[in-house]
C-alpha cells in the first residue's frame, strides 16, 4: 500500500536518508526501529512530504504521492501523528477533534459514530472536550494526538514515538489503541524505541541506522533471536 | 466635564471603526506573518467603490456590501499573485510588497477617482443633542455596527468551520496540513476577510470625513500602531488597543490640536514597544 | 535580511579601482557634457543615491528595514537650512555641521528607542519615529514654516583663506560628487572593518553573534547612528540644491523610496542603492512624461515583480549573469 523506494532526503544542506526503501501492507503494522538521530521521524516526514526528496520514490496504493500536496494526503487515507504530538493549544479538545472531522462528505450522523468511538477508548477526552488542548498532560495530549488522527478514518497512521516520556499505565494503554486499530484494518508505520512494544505490535520491523534501512525482518524472526537488537540499538 | 463626555463618545466611535480595521489587519497577520502595508488602502479603495455604487444606486447599505465584496475578490487575487510566491522568505519582504501594492492602489485611486474629497452622505438621519453639541446618531450607528461585525468575526473564528481551520492554521500551519486542512486556500480566504473588513470599514467611516486616496496610509498607521499595542495577532488585544488609543487621543485634542493629538498614540506605541513587547492586553508572551 | 544571500567577495581589487574610477570620471565629466536638464539630475542621482547607501548600513548589511529615513534626511535639510537662516553670512560649512547635528540628534534618540526592537517592529517604529518628527515639523510653524517650508539663498563655495565663489550647476555638481565618493568610500572602509562584520554578523544571525559576546544593541545603535547621519548630510545637500526645506521631506514617500531604490539596487552592495536609485528616477522620468503622477502604477508593479522575482536587485542579477 505505502512504498518507499530509494528515498534520499535533505533537511537544508544535510544529507538525512541514504536510499530508504520501506513497504507497508493494507492492514499491516510494521515497526520501525532505531537509535536517536538515525532518521526514523525523517522518513515520517518525508512520506509526509515536509522533507526535500532528492531522489526515490514514495508511492500511496500505486500512487506517486510526489505531486500530491502537503495537505492532499489526509484525503488520500494517510494520517500523522508527530513525536512532538503537535496538538492545537488553543483548541478545545473537540476543536482538536473536529480539524480532521470538519472535511467533506462526514455526515453529521457518521461525526457522532466516529467521536463516540474515539471517546469510548479515550473517556477522559470526553471529559475534556471543551478544555484547551494545551492545558492537557502529555500522556492526554498523546492520546488526543491519535484521536485527532482517527477523526480522518485513515487507511494508515504513521505514528512516531507515542510511548516517549509516558507512564507505564500510559503506554500500555497506547499499545491497546494499536491492537485496535489494527484490529479494525488500519495499517500502522510504527517509529519506536521501545524494542518489547514493537516487537509486540508489529508483524515486521525495519532497523535504521544512519540515515539508511539496515536489517528488516519478521517481529517472530528479532524475537527469538535478539542479536541484531543488540547490535543496533544497544539494548 | 461635559468635553470630556464628548470626547469619550468621540473616542469610543473612532475606536470601534480602527478596531474594524485593525482586526483584518492582525488576522491577516495572526494567520501570516504577513505586515499588510496595503490595508489602509484596501479601507481606502473600498470607500471609493461603496461612493460609487452609492453615487449609481442610492442604497448606502447595498453600497457597503458591495464595497466589502469587490474588495475581498481584490484581495484574494493580491493575496495570490504577490503574497503566495513570497511565503517562506522573510516576513520582511511582504511588507516591502504590500508597500508596493499601496503605493499602486493609491494612484490608480488618484487616476480613478481624481485627487478631491468624496463626500459619502449619512445613512441614518438625524442628530442629538449633547450638551453644546448636535452629535449625528449615524456615528452612534456606525459603532454599534462595527461592534456587530467584529463580533460575527469573532463567533465566525469561533464556532465555525472554517474558523477553526483558521485557527488551527494560525497556531500550527504544518500540522493543520497534515489534518487535510487546505492551508493555501485558508491564507488566501483570510487575506479576503481581512480586505473585506478594512472595505467595510472605509464606507462606514466615509460620511465621518470623506473619502480620500491618501487616507490610506493614515489608517495603516494607526491600525499598525493598535495591532502592535494590543499584541500582535491577537485580535481582542487590538480592539481594546483601538479603542484605549481613540480615546486617548480623544482627551488629547481637547488640549492640543487633532493634528498634534496623534503624537499621543505614537508615544503609547513606543512605550508599549519598550516595556510590553507581546502587547499591553496580553499578559505572558507566546 | 537574512533571507538575503550574503554580500559576496568585491571582484579582484584592480578591476574594481579600475571601474571605479571610470565611473568617478565619467561623473567629472558629466555635467560638462550634458544638457541643463539632465546635468541637474545627474547631481539628484548621487544625492538620493546617497541616502539610499545609508539606508544600506541598516538593510543590507544589519538585516534592518528602515521605514524612518526621511526624518534624518529631513532633519538634514532643516539643519541646513536654519544655519543658512540664522548665522550671517551664510556658511556652507556651518550648513553641513548644522545639518549633521540635527540629523545626528534625532538618529540618536530614534537608535536609542528602536534598536531594542527586531524586524517588523523595528521597521514599525523607525517609521512611526519618522511621522513624529513629520508632525511636529508640520505643526511647528513659527519655527519651521509649517506647510511651507523654509527657503533661502545657496551659500557660497568657500575654502577658508583660499578661495570663494558663487555654485554653478557644475561646480555644485562637482561638489556633491565630492562628499558622495568620500562618503562611499568611508562607509566601504566601514563595512570592510571588523565592526561592519559584526553588523553582517547580527544580520546572518543575531543570537549566535549575541552569544560569541558581542553587545548587539550597542553595535545596532551605532549602525543607526551612522546611517542617520549619512542620510543627514544628503538632505544638506538637497536642500542646498534646491534652496528650500520641506515637510513633504520628512514625510514616509521618500523614506519608502528609499527602500525601493534599495531593494530595485541590490541590498548589502552600496553601489546597488546608487544603481537603484539611478533606475528609479530615470523610470519615473520616463514614465511621468506620458502618466504624469501615475507613473507609481507602473513603477509600483515592476517593484513588486523584483522583490518576487529578483530578490537580489538588479546589482544581484548583473552579478549573477556575468558569473555564469
Amino acid at each position: 500500500m505505502l512504498v518507499l523506494e530509494n528515498v534520499d532526503a535533505h533537511y537544508g544542506k544535510s544529507h538525512v536518508l541514504h536510499g530508504v526503501s520501506i513497504e507497508v501492507r493494507a492492514g499491516e503494522v510494521v515497526g520501525l526501529l532505531g537509535r536517536n538521530g538515525v532518521g526514523k521521524t525523517t522518513t515520517l516526514k518525508a512520506i509526509m512530504g515536509m522533507v526535500r526528496r532528492t531522489r526515490g520514490r514514495i508511492t500511496f496504493e500505486d500512487r506517486d504521492l510526489g505531486g500530491v500536496p502537503p495537505h492532499g494526503l489526509a484525503g488520500l487515507g494517510i494520517a500523522w501523528v508527530p513525536e512532538e504530538r503537535r496538538i492545537f493549544r488553543l483548541l478545545t479538545v473537540l476543536e482538536n477533534l473536529r480539524t480532521g472531522l470538519d472535511r467533506p462528505g462526514v455526515t453529521p450522523d457518521r461525526r457522532e459514530r466516529l467521536l463516540e468511538k474515539v471517546y469510548s477508548y479515550f473517556p477522559i477526552l470526553r471529559e475534556r472536550r471543551n478544555q484547551a488542548g494545551g492545558t492537557l498532560s502529555g500522556g492526554e495530549q498523546q492520546m488526543l494526538a491519535i484521536a485527532r488522527a482517527m477523526m480522518l478514518e485513515p487507511k494508515i497512521i504513521l505514528l512516531d514515538e507515542p510511548t516517549e516520556g509516558l507512564m507505564p499505565r500510559m503506554v500500555a494503554q497506547i499499545q491497546e489503541i494499536v491492537h485496535a486499530l489494527h484490529r479494525d484494518g488500519v495499517a500502522i508505520l510504527l517509529v519506536e524505541q521501545n524494542v518489547p512494544l514493537t516487537l509486540d505490535a508489529a508483524a515486521r520491523v525495519y532497523i535504521m541506522e544512519k540515515g539508511a534501512v539496515r536489517h528488516h525482518a519478521s517481529a517472530a524472526e528479532l524475537r527469538a533471536d535478539q542479536r541484531v537488537i543488540h547490535e543496533y540499538l544497544g539494548v | 466635564m461635559d468635553q470630556i463626555i464628548i470626547q469619550t463618545l468621540h473616542g469610543l466611535v473612532n475606536g470601534m471603526v480602527l478596531a474594524m480595521v485593525a482586526s483584518g489587519l492582525t488576522l491577516i497577520f495572526g494567520i501570516m506573518d504577513i505586515v499588510n502595508f496595503a490595508h489602509g488602502d484596501l479601507m481606502m479603495l473600498g470607500a471609493f467603490v461603496g461612493a460609487s455604487v452609492l453615487g449609481v444606486t442610492g442604497n448606502y447599505w447595498l453600497a457597503l456590501v458591495v464595497a466589502a465584496i469587490v474588495i475581498a475578490v481584490l484581495g484574494a487575487l493580491l493575496q495570490v499573485t504577490t503574497l503566495r510566491p513570497l511565503i517562506g522568505r522573510d516576513p520582511l519582504t511582504t511588507i516591502l510588497a504590500t508597500f508596493g501594492v499601496s503605493l499602486v492602489i493609491q494612484k490608480y485611486a488618484l487616476w480613478q477617482w481624481g485627487p478631491s474629497v468624496r463626500r459619502i452622505s449619512e445613512p441614518v438621519p438625524g442628530e442629538f443633542t449633547l450638551f453644546h453639541l448636535q452629535y449625528p446618531w449615524y456615528r452612534v450607528a456606525t459603532a454599534v455596527l462595527a461592534g456587530l461585525i467584529i463580533g460575527g468575526l469573532w463567533l465566525f473564528l469561533k464556532y465555525g468551520k472554517y474558523g477553526i481551520w483558521i485557527r488551527a492554521t494560525t497556531q500550527d500551519r504544518v500540522m493543520a496540513q497534515a489534518m487535510g486542512i487546505p492551508v493555501p486556500l485558508v491564507y488566501t480566504a483570510v487575506f479576503a476577510i481581512g480586505s473585506a473588513m478594512a472595505a467595510a470599514s472605509g464606507v462606514l467611516f466615509g460620511p465621518f470625513a470623506g473619502v480620500t486616496q491618501t487616507m490610506g496610509f493614515d489608517f495603516t498607521l494607526r491600525a499598525f500602531i493598535v495591532v502592535v499595542v494590543g499584541g500582535m495577532g491577537n485580535l481582542g488585544g487590538s480592539i481594546l488597543a483601538s479603542i484605549f488609543v481613540s480615546l486617548l487621543e480623544s482627551y488629547a485634542s481637547i488640549v492640543v490640536s487633532p493634528a498634534q493629538a496623534v503624537i499621543v498614540s505614537f508615544v503609547v506605541l513606543v512605550l508599549t514597544m519598550l516595556f510590553r513587547p507581546t502587547g499591553l492586553f496580553v499578559p505572558t508572551p507566546k | 535580511m537574512t533571507a538575503m544571500p550574503a554580500a559576496r567577495p568585491t571582484p579582484p581589487a584592480t578591476a574594481y579601482w579600475i571601474g571605479f574610477a571610470v565611473v568617478v570620471v565619467l561623473l567629472i565629466v558629466a555635467p560638462l557634457v550634458l544638457p541643463p536638464f539632465w546635468q541637474r539630475f545627474a547631481t539628484e542621482i548621487l544625492v538620493w543615491g546617497l541616502l539610499a547607501m545609508s539606508s544600506d548600513i541598516l538593510i543590507g548589511y544589519t538585516g534592518m528595514v528602515s521605514f524612518g529615513h526621511s526624518a534624518f534626511f529631513g532633519l538634514g535639510m532643516y539643519g541646513a537650512a536654519t544655519a543658512l537662516l540664522t548665522v550671517k553670512p551664510p556658511s556652507l560649512g556651518l550648513a553641513l555641521l548644522y545639518g549633521l547635528v540635527a540629523a545626528g540628534a534625532a538618529a540618536v534618540f530614534v537608535a536609542y528607542f528602536a534598536t531594542r526592537l527586531r524586524d517588523i517592529y523595528f521597521a514599525i517604529s523607525t517609521l512611526v519615529f519618522s511621522q513624529i518628527f513629520y508632525v511636529i515639523i508640520f505643526t511647528w510653524t513659527e519655527v519651521t514654516g509649517g506647510e511651507n517650508g523654509l527657503t533661502f539663498s545657496q551659500p557660497r563655495l568657500t575654502i577658508p583663506g583660499i578661495w570663494s565663489d558663487r555654485f554653478t550647476p557644475v561646480t555644485f555638481h562637482w561638489f556633491v560628487l565630492a562628499v558622495v565618493v568620500l562618503s562611499y568610500l568611508l562607509v566601504r572602509r566601514i563595512t570592510q572593518s571588523p565592526f561592519g562584520m559584526v553588523l553582517q554578523s547580527i544580520r546572518e544571525n543575531e543570537p549566535r553573534t549575541r552569544a560569541i559576546g558581542y553587545h548587539v544593541e550597542r553595535y545596532k545603535i551605532v549602525a543607526v547612528m551612522l546611517s542617520g547621519l549619512f542620510a543627514g548630510l544628503s538632505g544638506v545637500l538637497y536642500a542646498l540644491q534646491n534652496k528650500f526645506a520641506a515637510p513633504d521631506f520628512v514625510f514616509f514617500v521618500v523614506s519608502g523610496e528609499v527602500v525601493i531604490f534599495n531593494v530595485m539596487g541590490g541590498m548589502g552592495t552600496l553601489v546597488g542603492p546608487f544603481a537603484g536609485a539611478a533606475f528609479f528616477l530615470l523610470l519615473r522620468e520616463g514614465l511621468s512624461r506620458f502618466l504624469t503622477e501615475y507613473y507609481l502604477i507602473p513603477l509600483g508593479i515592476i517593484f513588486i515583480i523584483m522583490i518576487i522575482f529578483l530578490p537580489q536587485g538588479l546589482l544581484g542579477f548583473l552579478r549573477r549573469r556575468l558569473n555564469t
